[in-house]
């Protein structure tokens, strides 16, 4: 079963449920799609064994070829293209690699070209097999890197998927393919903004959920209210708990620490 | 020579437009013939890449100089490549800007930002 792990912001304890819980399982694969900023490798501490650089396709000019008919600039809907002075300018960075300018030129001036945009490693850590997506600083968009996690998901077993904070188009992708989705949520007014959108999300994708409440305080929690207004299964709730906390800051996992949150895991896994 | 300013409604009176790929107008202004042409920025609606089509579309009708607050550096690129010069508008009009331009009292635009793609820069 693959189970993915969102939020719809960053710091309300994804990595850690997700980490939790395949540490808490007998065997399982955890994959952090959280490219721009991916740390459950901190907790994890994997012994890597394979790293594969990811590519992007871009396109390259040959000015000898090109007459200057401005076909690709006013075909790319992403402004990846400008002609100046006789000669393409081309912006890597703004380009989708949907190849539409290579194949619509008349003079077959333009060729594709690889760039490389980030690396996805593997390894494993006891019982967990770990794979995580990096995206290079200053690159735009992690979506070929989650493209290339998503091609190596094992068909079955337990995979945990660390998805990307928010609910933008490198969430759905880490989400494409999941059997099920915790939303992880804050006791926050705000937190209950944000999982409001997350819910919106696992909605049009139509997939099967429930919601960790984390972070929980005795005080009223808003985004158990939004649970039980909008009749959303509560899979458990997270105390706030001081000790998490060091834990998580000494890069623990909490699980293989303490037994009774190996507990709280263990019955979160079962319910789901 | 033909300058052009990024504004928000056809007039010379107008406020330079804060936005630079992503503003509605740009006034095309000849300082020889003192004449005015307004121009639909169509890069206003891009998904993405917007400096760049709006760059594109100051070289293609001539420009040899922009005023304007910011620009982002990929729109920056466009108009080095093309040579155009770039300005730092000053609070006030269209016009405003464009007499303290022939005057030469405007500085060239040094701060080029790294671009907000998509990520709001309302203010100016």
């Amino acid at each position: 079963m693959r189970i993915a792990v969102l939020s719809g912001k960053g710091g309300t304890g994804k990595t850690f449920v997700s980490v939790n819980l395949a540490c808490a399982a007998e065997k399982a694969v955890y994959v952090d799609c959280d490219v721009e900023e991916p740390n459950g490798h901190l907790f994890l501490k994997p012994c890597i064994t394979e790293c594969t650089s990811v590519k992007v396709i871009v396109p390259k000019v040959d000015p000898a070829k090109c007459i200057g008919c401005r076909t690709c600039v006013g075909f790319c809907k992403y402004n990846a293209l400008a002609y100046i002075k006789d000669r393409v300018m081309i912006f890597n960075e703004l380009c989708h690699s949907c190849n539409g300018c290579i194949l619509l030129c008349p003079q077959k001036a333009l060729k594709q070209t690889e760039r490389e945009i980030g690396l996805i490693e593997e390894g494993s850590s006891d019982n967990v097999s770990v794979l995580t997506g990096k995206l290079n600083t200053g690159e735009v968009s992690g979506v070929p890197i989650i493209k290339g996690l998503m091609k190596k998901l094992p068909s079955h077993g337990t995979t945990i998927i660390d998805c990307p904070p928010g609910s933008a188009c490198v969430v759905m992708e880490s989400i494409r393919k999941a059997d099920f989705c915790v939303l992880v949520a804050e006791p926050t007014l705000f937190g209950e903004h944000n999982l409001s959108m997350v819910y919106d999300l696992v909605k049009l994708f139509d997939k099967p959920f429930g919601v960790v409440l984390n972070k929980c305080l005795e005080e009223e929690n808003p985004s158990e209210q939004f649970c039980k207004k909008n009749n959303i299964n509560i899979l458990t709730k997270i105390p706030f708990d001081e000790n998490l906390g060091k834990l998580n800051s000494e890069g623990l996992i909490v699980v293989r620490e303490i037994k009774s949150y190996h507990e709280l895991f263990r019955k979160l896994l079962e319910v789901i | 020579m033909k300058i052009i300013v990024p504004l928000e409604n056809k007039s010379l009176d107008a406020p330079v437009c804060p936005s630079f790929g992503r503003t509605p107008l740009f006034v095309l202004f000849d300082t020889e013939k003192e004449t005015e042409e307004f121009l639909n920025n169509e890069a206003a609606a891009s998904q993405g890449g917007a400096g760049i089509k709006a760059a594109q579309m100051l070289v293609d009708n001539g420009a040899k100089a922009v005023i304007t607050y910011r620009l982002g550096e990929n729109a920056a690129q466009v108009l080095n490549a093309a040579n155009i010069e770039i300005y730092k508008a000053q609070d006030g009009t269209v016009k405003d800007n464009i007499e303290k331009f022939k005057e030469g009292k405007l500085s060239l635009l040094t701060e080029i930002h790294p671009g907000f793609h998509n990520h709001g820069g309302g203010g100016k």
